[in-house]
């Protein structure tokens, strides 16, 4: 299993224009990161934040809405966040 | 003053309890209305009261226990981490993020969102999604010509007198544009009837009911013209061949008028101000022949006279008679005359002769010009509306036009360039249309086409800001019209456009003239060598009738060469053989037959 992970985790740094990975957990701390550490600290810190904010906008607009992706465009790159989704 | 009520009481009865005693009520007082008082009072009939019928309601202010809020932020350092363990350690760290990574739904998360993270990653990278794909056009100016040329009528003024005059000519007030003056008059020979009204209006475009001021002239104004530098002074020229000026601030009566002795001899069809110092200037012209120069403060005569006779000698019998006059402020010492003969004559103010006055002509016309004026944007164009066509000329082209529209149906009695756009110009015509000419749009129609009203329409006068316009008909109504904006509004390129246009007409128009020229020059020549010597056949060029009587002269010389041969040859066969009167007879014959033969080359 765990080499799958690494495996997919792999792939996806190989895709054309992707600069870094960074996995956070529910507490908030980056388990697995490509950049660097102060980098991934600040990442993680804020994208938590925005995370909640995004998701809680949705679900207020239509309660069995959920947030799938979340896409943030900025002048000069991407940042792509998947909410891990919660199991029950 | 206190007041005071005084009671005495028995020392040994104070304390004691009061005892109350009912009595029946006394009358104390008792004021009865005196009527006298009521004479301060008046009854008032009706009242006015004013009674609602809507809900009472009435207005309550509540405060509520305060509430105080405040913001607070935290700044997220490095989160999350166990209570017991330690961020900054490495060691304690790594090893709690490999016992994460073993937890199964860990794993199986990442597999999920892994999914979904590359599935976005490839999608963009197989195509830019936020791609700009209308930067460029978003620069370019949306096409304003799509908008459909239109004008519609805002305004109509009708002559308030019953007997209806034409609206000979109008004036647009030079600031504000709020007020236009329409000069009155019959231009039809001696059929003003007796009871027409002299008078001229200016009206106020908001206003069409009643004239806002009449002047009252004392022959009826052809021309009307505000002066531009002070818009008080209106000066106009009647019928009667008079000018006269009026101040707005006086009243209707003229302020002052020319003398009958030293006015024109004809109506004077229009009056020009002038760029002076004293700004008290204005020139006149009439069918009369001539063009007078006056200023107004003293209008007992003319300062200047100019008599417009094309052979220069100043004589009033052979001069042209004028209809319509043209002066612009950029060029003061130029000034152009258009005549009843159809000829535009161009004149020089400066001249020290009055037969250097008159410079050019311009030829091309059949009919009196009504209508003279320069293009605002380029001066070395000019437009005139005469006939059945309206013309454009470059000054330097004398022969003819450079452009011209087609022959209509009805004659154009007026016409104007727009002051926005230098390729727009509006012509009126006899029936009552109004033509609006877009040159760089269409050449051989014009742009819009309006029927304004059923009878002619005589004059017409375009607004300095080119929006509006007021046309005068014959029976006095003058029309205000609004154009569409973008007849009005200057496209861009425009002026390039127009003037790479003006030129390739005028280098066209150059071209056929030095051709015509050239043709002239040669037929010239070809008749004045055939008159001359035949000794000239060196000379390039010889006409027909040279080679031919050249040709005549040599047979001519050959067959006298050879009659005297035979001449000989015969005498000598006479002296040789002696007479033989049949070969004498033969061989005269044979001279004869020569010699006849010789006729009939003659006759040929």
């Amino acid at each position: 299993m765990t080499a799958e992970v690494e495996e997919t985790i792999k792939r996806i740094q190989s895709q054309k224009g992707v600069q870094g990975i960074i996995i956070v957990n529910a507490e908030g701390i980056p388990i697995k990161s490509t950049l660097d550490n102060s980098s991934t600290v600040q990442y993680a810190g804020n994208v938590h934040q925005l995370l909640m904010k995004a998701r809680g906008m949705v679900r207020d607009i239509d309660p069995q809405n959920d947030l799938t992706f979340l896409r943030v465009r900025s002048k000069k790159n991407e940042i792509m966040i998947a909410p891990g989704v919660k199991t029950i | 003053m206190e007041i005071v009520y005084v009671y005495t009481k028995k020392r040994s009865e104070f304390g004691r309890q009061c005892n109350f005693s009912d009595r029946p009520a006394e009358l104390h007082v008792d004021i009865l209305p005196d009527i006298s008082l009521a004479a301060n009072f008046t009854v008032r009939d009706p009242c006015n009261v004013t009674v609602q019928c809507a809900e009472e309601m009435s207005e309550h202010e509540v405060n509520t226990e305060r509430f105080e809020s405040e913001s607070r932020g935290i700044n997220h350092v490095e989160g999350g981490w166990p209570k017991d363990l330690n961020p900054e350690d490495m060691e304690v760290t790594i090893r709690y993020r490999k016992k994460v990574e073993k937890d199964e739904h860990y794993q199986n998360t990442i597999m999920q969102i892994a999914g979904l993270m590359e599935h976005c990653c490839k999608q963009n990278n197989a195509t830019d999604i936020y791609q700009e794909f209308f930067e460029e056009e978003d620069d370019e100016v949306v096409e304003e010509s799509e908008e459909q040329p239109s004008a519609k009528t805002i305004n109509v003024f009708r002559d308030p007198n019953e007997v209806k005059r034409t609206a000979t000519s109008l004036c647009w007030h030079p600031d504000g544009n709020h007020k236009l003056a329409v000069a009155y008059s019959s231009l039809e020979f001696q059929r003003a009837p007796n009871d027409m009204s002299f008078d001229s209006y200016i009206w106020d475009i908001e206003n069409p009911n009643k004239p806002e001021m009449t002047l009252k002239p004392v022959s009826p104004l052809v021309c009307l013209e505000y002066n531009p530098k002070d818009s008080h002074i209106l000066v106009g020229g009647s019928y009667n061949g008079q000018i006269a000026y009026w101040d707005t601030r006086k009243g209707s009566q003229p302020a002052e008028m020319s003398t009958i002795e030293h006015s024109h001899r004809d109506p004077v069809y229009k009056v020009i101000w002038l760029q002076s110092k004293t700004g008290t200037d204005i020139f006149s012209a009439s069918t009369d022949g001539q063009v007078l120069w006056w200023d107004i403060r003293k209008m007992s005569e003319p300062f200047e006279r100019l008599v417009l006779d094309p052979s220069k000698k100043g004589n009033l019998d052979n001069a042209l008679g004028a209809v319509s006059l043209e002066f612009e402020t950029t060029m003061p010492t130029k000034f152009m005359v258009g005549t009843e003969q159809g000829l535009v004559v161009s004149c020089n103010r400066k001249a020290k002769t009055p037969a250097e006055k008159i410079v050019c002509t311009y030829s091309g016309h059949h009919g009196p010009i009504y209508a003279l004026q320069r293009n605002p944007f380029f001066p070395k164009n000019f437009l005139t509306v005469a006939d059945w066509t309206a013309r454009i000329w470059s000054e330097d082209i004398k022969e003819s036009s450079i452009m011209w529209t087609k022959y209509h149906m009805a004659h154009l009695l007026d016409g104007c360039w727009s002051p926005v756009r230098p390729s727009v110009f509006f012509t009126v015509k006899m029936d009552g249309t109004l033509d609006v000419w877009d040159i760089l749009f269409k050449q051989n129609d014009p742009t819009l086409s309006l029927k304004v009203c059923d009878e002619a329409l005589c004059s017409i006068r375009v607004q300095d800001n080119g929006r509006f316009l007021g046309c005068g008909s014959q029976l006095g109504t003058t029309t205000l019209l609004e154009v569409s904006a973008g007849l009005c509004t200057l496209q861009k390129n425009e002026k390039a456009m127009v003037s790479e246009m003006f030129e390739r007409e005028t280098k066209r128009e150059k071209i056929l003239e030095a051709r015509h020229r050239e043709m002239r020059l040669k037929e010239r020549s070809r008749s004045e060598q055939s008159r001359e010597d035949e000794g000239k056949e060196a000379d390039g060029e010889e006409s027909t009738e040279e080679l031919v009587a050249r040709a005549e002269r040599e047979f001519f010389d050959i067959m006298e060469a050879e009659k005297k041969k035979e001449w000989n040859e015969e005498r000598q066969r006479e002296k040789e053989k002696g007479v033989c009167e049949e070969k004498d007879f033969q061989e005269e014959h044979e001279t004869n037959g020569v010699s006849s033969f010789t006729r009939r080359e003659i006759s040929l």
